[in-house]
């Protein structure tokens, strides 16, 4: 028989985030003796202490725009979730549907970004509008793909035990299909959760405030030790984000799923 | 165009197939296949991989319908009085082992309370009373199966169809589930027809067996095992069930 205690590694949160704090400091204490060592330009690429020195310095505006930033990126992931998770359950009705629609999802999925930014501005106007449209149309597709494949993936022994006691549609979608495609959601969220902040900073780039305003602005002054400020706490949102969806993921799949049971 | 009906004389079959014919594709996996079964008869059907066997229980347990021919149902037999046991568990894994019995009922529109307690019920018959609250990832290969009749069985089905339900459990457990199989169908009265590929569990198990041909899944054995009712371990070693096994099995290599 199996272990049934489920028991995760819970020495500590220290050494579980050593073999990744390792090469971290390495490259950041070898960068700052690169930059004071003559080695690498400053202007090109700042020293850590000079990073930290600007985010000390900046801070009560660093902090506002990360707020703003993740206020856009969260309401955009969040819409990207609900309508993502609503379009994969329409298509996954009828493979005719699926056959019209899916690869117009596909085709919105390569169409660039930063190419259709401008148009988002001329829809939406300047501000926060434009930044969640630019996270939720760079997040909903990884969302859709996912959860599609999660609810046509679902045993068929299964399906025919649904259909056999005379479950109804909604019932085997939200009794089976949908638990049962939750791994595979829970992917396609994590991938959508970067996104998420990467499609809110080019939002901001174009038309808004926040992280990617703040890059802007400081690129423009020369700052480069500011950008790199801005642009380590927009990384920390994405990881902050990625870690929420982690979460979740162990609360609700730790006592069924293999993902979460090693 | 084939159809199932379920018209029916009271008291009499629990299943009438006359006729019956299914095909995938060009292939001709069931053709022209008359069977009748009487309620409370423990059938088992042998026959060798890819012989029609989980398409022929398949069309019974009506998740599949024949391209030609009939099948016909003992009133009883109605929508939610057959139960399908399938080859591997196939438990929800997010379930606890309660939720799992239970789900049938939940399905029915059965209220919590009453579910549960029919659930409990039916896992304390086949002796999983100590995991109700475990989940699959925490059962043996052996428990999961306990788990997949108890859901089977606890809408007390008329009909109970198993498709080569104990195939990939070791032989003791296997042994073990034979016995609390056959002890569940004399209890009940219901009719079970089971479909394996294994003679020896064809022979203890069941009252009667056929023999599927390798294409177009006729009928080559029919046949009422000349064996005891009670059937238990000792049996394992009696030389009646060593020729009812000679004889399956010649009907099996005859091609």
């Amino acid at each position: 028989m199996k272990n049934p205690s489920h028991n995760r590694d819970r020495k500590g949160a220290l050494p579980a985030a050593l073999p990744a704090l390792i090469p971290f400091l390495v490259i950041t204490g070898a960068l700052e003796l690169a930059v004071r060592g003559g080695l690498v330009r400053a202007y090109l690429v700042p020293a850590p202490s000079s990073v930290f020195r600007a985010m000390v310095e900046s801070r009560d505006e660093l902090i506002q725009a990360m707020l703003t930033t993740s206020a856009s990126a969260l309401l955009g992931f969040l819409l990207s979730t609900v309508a993502g998770i609503g379009i994969a359950v329409f298509l996954s009705s009828s493979r005719a549907i699926q056959r019209a629609f899916y690869p117009y999802a596909v085709f919105f999925q390569t169409v660039p970004l930063i190419a259709i930014a401008p148009l988002l501005v001329i829809w939406f106007g300047y501000g926060t509008r434009t930044v969640v449209a630019s996270a939720f149309v760079v997040s909903i597709f990884p969302v859709i793909a996912n959860t599609l494949t999660g609810i046509l993936s679902t045993d068929p022994a299964l399906r025919d035990l649904f259909r056999l006691y005379g479950a109804s549609t909604l019932v085997t979608l939200f009794k089976l299909r949908f638990p049962a495609a939750l791994p595979q959601i829970l992917t396609g969220l994590r991938v959508a959760s970067g996104l998420a902040v990467i499609g809110a900073i080019v939002g901001e780039f174009i038309g808004g405030q926040g992280l990617g305003s703040v890059v802007d602005i400081a690129r423009t002054q020369q700052r480069v030790d500011k950008v790199f400020a801005a642009v380590l706490l927009a990384s920390v949102l994405g990881l902050a984000l990625f870690g929420l969806i982690n979460l979740i993921s162990y609360v609700t799949l730790r006592r069924w799923h293999a993902s979460e049971q090693t | 165009m084939g159809g199932i009906a379920s018209s029916l004389q009271p008291g009499g079959v629990a299943l009438d197939l006359k006729n019956v014919r299914r095909v995938f594709d060009d292939l001709v996996v069931i053709d022209r296949l008359d069977l009748r079964v009487d309620a409370g008869e423990f059938l088992a059907i042998l026959g060798p991989s890819g012989c029609g066997k989980s398409t022929l229980l398949r069309m019974i347990a009506r998740l599949a319908e024949p391209d030609a021919g009939r099948i016909t149902f003992d009133p009883d037999t109605e929508r939610f009085q057959t139960a399908f046991v399938f080859q591997d568990a196939h438990l929800l894994p997010w379930r606890t082992v309660l939720d799992n019995a239970a789900l049938p009922l939940e399905l029915m529109g059965m209220g919590r309370e009453p579910r549960y307690q029919r659930a409990h019920a039916t896992l304390k018959q086949v002796s999983l009373l100590n995991a109700e609250s475990r989940y699959p990832a925490q059962l043996s290969g052996g428990m999961k199966m306990r788990v997949s009749l108890a859901r089977a069985l606890v809408t007390e089905p008329r009909l109970l169809l198993l498709d080569e339900p104990f195939a990939a459990l070791d032989e003791i457990t296997r042994f073990r589930l034979d016995n609390q199989l056959r002890e569940l169908w004399r209890q009940r009265a219901m009719t079970v027809i089971f479909v394996t590929h294994s003679i020896s569990e064809a022979a203890f198990l069941a009252n009667r067996a056929i023999v599927l041909s390798r294409r177009g899944g006729h009928i080559k054995l029919d046949r009422w095992l000349a064996l005891p009712s009670e059937r238990n371990n000792d049996l394992r070693a009696d030389p009646r069930l060593g020729r009812e096994m000679k004889i399956l099995l010649e009907a099996m290599e005859e091609e």
